[in-house]
């Protein structure tokens, strides 16, 4: 028999948990850290006492340690913060899948909870003293954009993303087609902060300039209080729990020379997302699949072009087609790739793109309240863009 | 006291000071001079931004600062409507800048209306103030090739 550690384990996704998301929580974000993590373990039924692995990334203000005192966890084997804020998102679902494959781990946690609405807000200037550039936030060349009144993550994304909508084509009125799909997504999810709010292209088109002429107030994920975790074990323990196991076929992050998170201005071409690129190579290596063996995705929308630069990365589309595959209804839940069926970063809320992930898995399982029915789902792809995974039904 | 020689007609700059960190100060001190300068590899020759301590292409640790042609185009822009920027009076166009020299540089262009911008339009450095009495390159379009 082959020493324990030393073998290789198929892990999976066995328990999915998160809190209410809204505009006020009311608590801490350490209490939200920790009633989403015990939902993610009752889901799964795995007693929060037996994690053994942490994973969050950066500016979560949650420490592990305190997190894990409040769940009672009996010994720790591993943590990790991982780099670059919500563009690290699949990369906890990686770097989960890789500690159980190589058997250093059983029970992984990974959780994002945040006051993002209520005790700072991501989408307004800096205040004083809040300028926290700290190395791994992802936030190294924020120091060249904001003297020039580059100081918010919308007027980041739109400088990353003009080049490519000015290369393409894409007019802001072409984004609003995602926008409009998306909250009518959230508008039957009744966990979304647009529950029954859907929009029109002309809502669309009416709300405010953001970031002109490029990004208005709905191209523009929203600002949440909340938290959403994801427990992670082997796919041999997840058969026997209280879930339908979720298979980790592949998962990977891609970090390509000279790219780097939303002040991401120094690589080669504007015109694409490297690190989606990069993604997608390394992904479909990994499993053997393509983009037709994906029945659904989920890809990170902190400002919508980025979905459309997306999809054409994991190749559901070519170079600059994204608008026109959109816009032809192929993301719609009965086309070729319903994507963001929970309402994504616009609709449901913008929990750092964790809620994604958890979408991922209710879509795999059969449980989404937009369930993809044209096609039986046998693959979610999940992205935030310098990181995916590939989750799969059994 | 220089304030007492200053004309009390002039305004008092309101764009925030660079932020400097130790790899990036050199550039920030030529700013303040009125000069635009780029980091090059003392060994290898190639030009690298942003700044760092170590050139990428030959793991060199001899920097060279080389004044810039100041001029190049206009790779990407955007207007900050909301929230309005602090320390602007109108929204500035912010743009990244594809530079002669081949780097990008993130900055504004100035002297031009929103309507106005064009897509890879030639541009010029300038120098505006800052709080704390420190200066930052712009650009405004170029008015003779």
């Amino acid at each position: 028999m082959s020493r324990p550690g030393r073998t290789f384990t198929e892990a999976a996704i066995a328990g999915i948990g998160a809190t209410e998301f809204s505009k006020e929580s009311g608590r801490s974000e350490l209490q939200l850290a920790a009633e989403c993590s015990l939902a993610a373990c009752e889901d799964a039924g795995v007693n929060p006492a037996d994690i053994d692995g942490m994973i969050t990334f950066t500016i979560d203000n949650s420490d592990e340690v305190t997190l894990a005192r409040c769940l009672g966890v009996k010994d720790l084997a591993y943590t990790a913060r991982i780099p670059g804020g919500g563009a690290a998102a699949a990369a906890t679902i990686f770097q989960a899948m890789a500690l159980v494959n190589a058997g250093v781990c059983k029970n992984v946690l990974v959780w994002r909870a945040m006051n993002e609405r209520s005790q700072y807000r991501f989408g307004q200037n800096p205040a004083q003293g809040q300028m926290s550039y700290s190395a791994g936030n992802g936030t190294g060349s924020l120091l060249w954009c904001v003297p020039f009144g580059a100081m918010t993550p919308a007027s980041w994304g739109a400088l990353q993303t003009s080049r490519y909508m000015h290369t393409y084509g894409v007019s802001n009125r072409d984004l609003g087609y995602l926008a409009v799909q998306q909250r009518a997504y959230a508008a039957t999810n009744p966990k979304a902060w647009f529950y029954e709010k859907p929009i029109t292209l002309e809502d669309h088109q009416n709300s405010k300039w953001i970031q002109e002429p490029w990004l208005r107030l709905l191209d523009c994920c929203q600002e949440s209080d909340g938290g959403q975790a994801l427990l992670i074990t082997s796919l041999e323990r997840a058969r026997d729990l209280r879930q339908k196991p979720v298979k980790i076929s592949g998962a990977c992050q891609s970090i390509p020379y000279n790219v780097e998170v939303i002040s991401n201005y120094y690589h080669d071409d504007l015109t694409i997302m490297p690190e989606a690129w990069g993604t997608a190579k390394r992904l479909y290596a990994q499993t053997g699949m393509q983009p037709s063996d994906m029945q659904a995705a989920m890809l990170y929308e902190a400002f919508s072009p980025h979905a459309l630069m997306q999809l054409e990365a994991f190749g559901f589309c070519g170079k600059g087609e994204a608008k026109d595959f959109i816009k032809s209804g192929e993301i719609a839940i009965d086309g070729s790739l319903p994507i963001n069926t929970h309402g994504g970063l616009l609709g449901e809320a913008y929990i750092h793109g964790m809620n994604s992930m958890a979408e991922g898995v209710r879509q795999v399982r059969g449980t989404s309240v937009n369930q993809v029915k044209k096609r039986k789902v046998e693959n979610v792809l999940v992205s935030s863009g310098m990181a995916g995974a590939i989750l799969s039904a059994v | 006291m220089t304030e007492a020689t200053e004309a009390p007609a002039t305004p008092k700059p309101t764009r925030i000071a660079p932020i400097v960190t130790l790899d990036s100060k050199s550039f920030w001190d030529a700013a303040d001079r009125e000069e635009f300068v780029g980091q090059k590899c003392g060994d290898c020759g190639q030009f690298t931004f942003p700044p760092r301590p170590m050139c990428p292409h030959c793991h060199s640790l001899a920097r060279v600062e080389v004044k810039l042609s100041g001029y190049g185009t206009v790779h990407s822009y955007t207007i900050p409507r909301h929230p309005h920027p602090f320390g602007f009076k109108e929204a500035p166009v912010v743009a990244v800048i594809l530079l002669d020299e081949g780097i990008r540089f993130v900055s504004n262009v100035v002297g031009v209306t929103p309507e106005d911008m064009k897509f890879d339009m030639p541009v010029e450095v300038m120098f505006e103030p800052t709080m704390n009495q420190h200066k930052l390159p712009v650009f405004r379009p170029r008015s003779t090739r």
